[in-house]
């Protein structure tokens, strides 16, 4: 056993790259099992690792973690990422909300059919440039700082810039109205752990396409 | 100023009714401001009252806070409703992330067109005791105790009983095959600020009519 965390998931984004990100961003090596067939999915359900049936799963500490978020609270808090206090905590807990349901909608595209994916697109684009962005934009540009909250990495800094390069991968000019953001996307991909996940060869995954779809609908049918 | 919090939502269930819960069991007295129709929302959103101009909004200790898990994370952590260290904590969150899971369902029931209402009908319940309930009655088999996390009362505790309640209004005999969660409902049921709560009177929201869906509808779309 390698005291790695090891995580459970599809050889894809979906709900566990926010997970793959921050590991990566606190420094933290992983291991990773990707689910290829619905009979190593129901495998794992029988034998009682999935406690709500659900992947993600992340293997940390001796527990079998699921939940996106009950993960990602633990290994923020497990790695200094989730403020000093709690109103820092509270702070980034409202970012990172906010982010999450941005990237849900992102989440969700490939899986709309193809005559409501420009449509789709455009929501994304208008929910980032409308109600998203112009709030973290408004925040760096109010205290001057380089991260969200309390002049210290965190978790939400990890989520927005993730969420905003998943974004310009739909919407490419999306930060064109945003300075502040633009900076902040600088900074954030050139810290050190952050620029290493970036390179090719990370366990960053490409962006879902034809075949993820197909897998996670194959796996996870009734 | 009161120095109470001050919910902000319409008059109903929905996103702000496990912030109730939560605040009630940990004995706050609280506020509300009733949004009724969609200048009230409007207006909020103009005075820059909600960061991602929606509700629900919670006033306390000098913050606007919205997005209902921040909200809930903040007070659970205040009224020590969080487990004594990480690894309780850990559990609570994949407890009360599961029940907010089968939250969405139970919500959205209401607000759904009655051709689509058969089906989620079906799935909400096929959830509730396929999936979730069994688990939190294995929880209490296995350690035995009174409550689900650390053997204290936590947020996990409070969720767990407000979902029972609300799927048991949509069939009452939910609970037929789970023992540990009958007894499990009766004992956090007469935790006295909890009991308080479950009184008529009390600033606990009813399952909203189908004649005050479309109000409803109106403030947000």
């Amino acid at each position: 056993m390698s005291g790695k965390p090891r995580l459970t998931y599809l050889n894809g984004r979906g709900r566990m790259e926010p997970i793959r990100w921050l590991l990566a961003a606190a420094g933290v090596e992983f291991e990773e099992v990707y689910l290829e067939t619905k009979e190593q999915y129901d495998k794992l359900i029988k034998d009682g690792f999935l406690l709500f049936q659900q992947v993600p799963l992340v293997e940390i500490d001796g527990m079998k973690m699921v939940q996106t978020r009950a993960i990602m609270s633990y290994i923020a808090g497990k790695y200094n990422l989730y403020g000093k206090d709690l109103k820092e905590r509270a702070l980034i807990d409202m970012y990172v909300e906010g982010i999450s349901d941005l990237m849900q909608m992102i989440l969700m595209f490939p899986f709309s059919p193809p005559d409501a994916k420009e449509k789709n697109i455009e929501s994304i684009k208008e929910r980032a440039t409308n109600r998203y962005f112009p709030v973290f934009e408004k925040v760096l540009k109010q205290h001057g700082q380089d991260f969200l909250v309390g002049n210290k990495f965190s978790w939400a800094d990890v989520q927005l810039i993730e969420a905003i390069l998943a974004v310009e991968e739909k919407v490419p000019d999306v930060l064109s109205g945003f300075p502040q953001l633009q900076v902040f996307k600088s900074k954030m991909s050139n810290m050190p752990t952050i620029k290493k996940f970036l390179q090719p060869g990370s366990p960053r995954k490409p962006p879902p396409d034809a075949h993820y779809v197909e897998t996670v609908l194959k796996i996870f049918k009734k | 100023m009161s120095g109470k919090p001050k919910l902000h939502y319409f008059n109903g269930r929905g996103r702000m009714e496990p912030i109730r819960w939560l605040l009630a069991a940990a004995g706050v007295e609280f506020e509300e401001s009733y949004l009724e129709k969609k200048e009230d929302l409007t207006k909020l959103q103009k005075d820059g009252s909600l960061l991602f101009q929606q509700v629900p909004m919670v006033e306390i200790d000098g913050m606007k806070l919205v997005q209902t898990r921040a909200i809930a994370n903040y007070i659970a952590t205040k009224y020590s409703l969080y487990g004594k260290d990480v690894k309780e904590r850990a559990l609570i969150d994949m407890y009360v992330e599961g029940l907010f899971d089968l939250n969405e369902l139970l919500l959205k029931y209401g607000f759904l067109p009655a051709d689509q209402k058969v089906e989620h009908f079906a799935n909400m319940m096929d959830k509730a005791t396929n999936r979730y309930f069994p688990v939190f009655e294995k929880v209490l088999k296995d350690h035995g105790k009174d409550f689900l996390v650390g053997n204290q009362l936590s947020r996990a505790d409070v969720q767990l009983l407000e979902i029972i309640l609300m799927a048991e209004e949509y069939k009452p005999d939910i609970l037929a095959k789970f023992p540990l969660l009958q007894s499990f409902k009766a004992r956090i049921s007469n935790i006295p600020t909890i009991k308080k709560f479950l009184q008529p009177g009390s600033q606990r929201k009813p399952l909203i009519r189908e004649e005050d869906v479309p109000k409803v509808m109106k403030i947000f779309h």
